[in-house]
């Protein structure tokens, strides 16, 4: 098993406001990452900047040992490898759920149009939303429409796939259905970062979880060791608000 | 939506019941807006025939069968206007979409033809069209270069749209910024191009957007085209003008307005038709 990513001592900030500051993380192959932590800790810009939408101010960041966030790098080719699913879907509304699944393999990769639509099919049909293929994104529930959103993101095969707070625009009932294809691909062998606020879900699906505050990783570790045992007292804290919210 | 309708549902009392008074009130109300309506019009139709320069006005401004003498002339002129409006439609709506697409790019390459971009749009949208045309019009054959046309008519139709392009690039510009960033994110994220975003993901949305502004300038734009009769072009307008001051009756005028109205209001009514059709189909939100 190899590393996929690898992040050395990542700086962001915004203006005069710093959101990671020397962070560094390793994520190997097949395995999950689970990012937690409060809102405004700085989950979603890592994710970004992973995904090379935002550009880090230091650091490095490597996709199988290559350097990505070397400035010469061929951005789109890069965003190829890389799934991105947002936390409020971002379906494309002018386009029918097939078309907005076939877009990237036909115009990126130059997939023939039947064969990316039989693809297209294929995930609909294992995520059963067949019917759907041909409505367009709005007639669509909130968790219907992530869950197009992720298959539209595996369309294109990534590398690794990045999923920002997908469940945190969902109804308890509907994040489910959501959570139950992260966890098939989980099943099926995907390397994963995800941010999320289901401590239970992070419970079944991390190898890996990663308390962030501060735009640091303070506590890293099994799903059992940060989430059951956590030794630094931000982590507790956290979990603590966590617990009485009554997410966890 | 895949919900099968059961067929051996049939009404309660109750819902019968309803749709008794549903009925009884929608009668009640094609009553009163019948009454009140024909009331307005009435009363105004009343106040028009009964003032006191109504037989001169009538004599002058509706004279059937004035009218309907020069109807040929002025429909020839009509026909002007309709040529000059789809054909520098098209170039308007080409060049107008450069513009746009040029002001929102942040191409280093194309930065020279951004700034250029930036000072026609100041320039063809600040200007007054009469005086670009003016201009064009006597401007152009004035240089009396070799090979360019002094035929008003293309003059004129350049002239505006030379002014047009500015407003509708505007017009476009704003449905692109108008299209919020995740969408590009998004986009871009699957790996695609910055241009492969603007044209497949972008601009679709963004044209759908501007399309009723976009109608509102074309309905402007065929009413402008009169202006171009400063040139010596005969349009509708000066082809009614010409009439009325031969014969000190308006009724050409009248015959003109009526030609435009007829084709502006099927195509609005048209446009509004197109669009609702298209957000019936994709929006769950339904008719409000």
């Amino acid at each position: 098993m190899g590393n996929v990513l690898e992040l050395r001592n990542i700086r962001k900030s915004f203006n005069t406001e710093l959101v990671l500051s020397d962070l560094s993380l390793v994520v190997q192959e097949h395995t999950a990452t689970v990012l937690i932590g409060a809102s405004g800790s700085g989950k979603s810009t890592l994710l970004r900047c992973i995904n090379l939408l935002e550009s880090i101010d230091d650091g490095q960041i490597l996709l199988d040992g290559q350097e990505i966030s070397d400035p010469k790098i061929n951005v789109d080719e890069i965003r190829r490898k890389l799934g991105m699913v947002f936390q409020s879907f971002n379906l494309f509304p002018h386009k029918t759920v097939l078309e907005n699944i076939t877009l990237a393999p036909v115009k990126v990769q130059g997939t023939s149009l039947e064969e990316a639509r039989s693809i297209g099919i294929a995930l609909l049909t294992r995520f059963g939303l067949l019917d759907k293929s041909d409505q367009y994104p709005d007639r669509l529930s909130g968790g219907q429409q992530q869950r197009v959103a992720i298959i539209r993101s595996l369309a294109v095969n990534p590398r690794l796939l990045l999923l920002d707070e997908v469940t945190s625009a969902l109804d308890p009932v509907l994040v489910n259905e959501v959570l139950s294809i992260v966890r098939d691909l989980k099943q099926d062998g995907m390397t994963m970062v995800l941010a999320t606020h289901e401590m239970g879900f992070a419970t079944q699906v991390a190898d890996q979880v990663c308390f962030l505050e501060g735009g640091n990783i303070l506590e890293r570790g099994s799903a059992i060791e940060v989430l059951e045992n956590p030794k630094n007292p931000a982590t507790v804290e956290f979990l603590k608000r966590v617990h009485q919210a009554g997410r966890l | 939506m895949t919900e099968r309708i059961n067929s051996a549902w049939s009404p309660s009392p109750r819902e019968l019941e309803r749709r008794g008074q549903r009925r009884a009130l929608n009668r009640r109300q094609v009553i009163i807006a019948a009454a009140s309506t024909s009331l307005v019009l009435g009363t105004l139709i009343l106040i028009l025939v009964n003032s006191p320069g109504w037989s001169v006005v009538k004599a002058t401004f509706f004279d059937v069968k004035y009218g309907q003498e020069v109807f040929p002339t002025v429909i020839r002129g009509m026909w002007v206007n309709i040529q000059l409006s789809f054909i520098g439609g098209i170039c308007i709506a080409v060049i107008a979409l450069g513009l746009a697409l040029l002001r929102t790019t942040k191409s280093p390459t194309l930065t020279p033809f951004r700034f250029l971009a930036t000072a026609y749009v100041d320039i063809f949208r600040g200007a007054p069209l009469l005086l670009i045309i003016l201009l064009v019009g006597f401007g152009v054959p004035a240089l009396r270069l070799q090979g360019v046309t002094s035929n008003v008519m293309f003059l004129g139709t350049v002239a505006v749209v030379l002014t047009y392009s500015a407003y509708v690039a505007e017009v476009i510009r704003s449905g692109i910024l108008s299209i919020h960033p995740s969408q590009r994110a998004a986009a871009r994220s699957l790996g695609l191009t910055s241009g492969q975003t603007m044209r497949y993901v972008v601009l679709p949305q963004a044209i759908r957007r501007v399309i009723p502004p976009l109608l509102n300038d074309f309905v402007s734009l065929l009413k402008d085209t009169g202006l171009v009769s400063i040139l010596g072009v005969t349009d509708a307008v000066r082809a009614a003008q010409i009439n009325a001051s031969r014969t000190f009756n308006y009724t050409p005028y009248v015959v003109a307005a009526i030609l435009f109205l007829l084709v502006t209001i099927p195509m609005t009514r048209y446009t509004d038709r197109v669009i609702r059709r298209r957000t019936d189909r994709q929006s769950a939100e339904g008719v409000i």
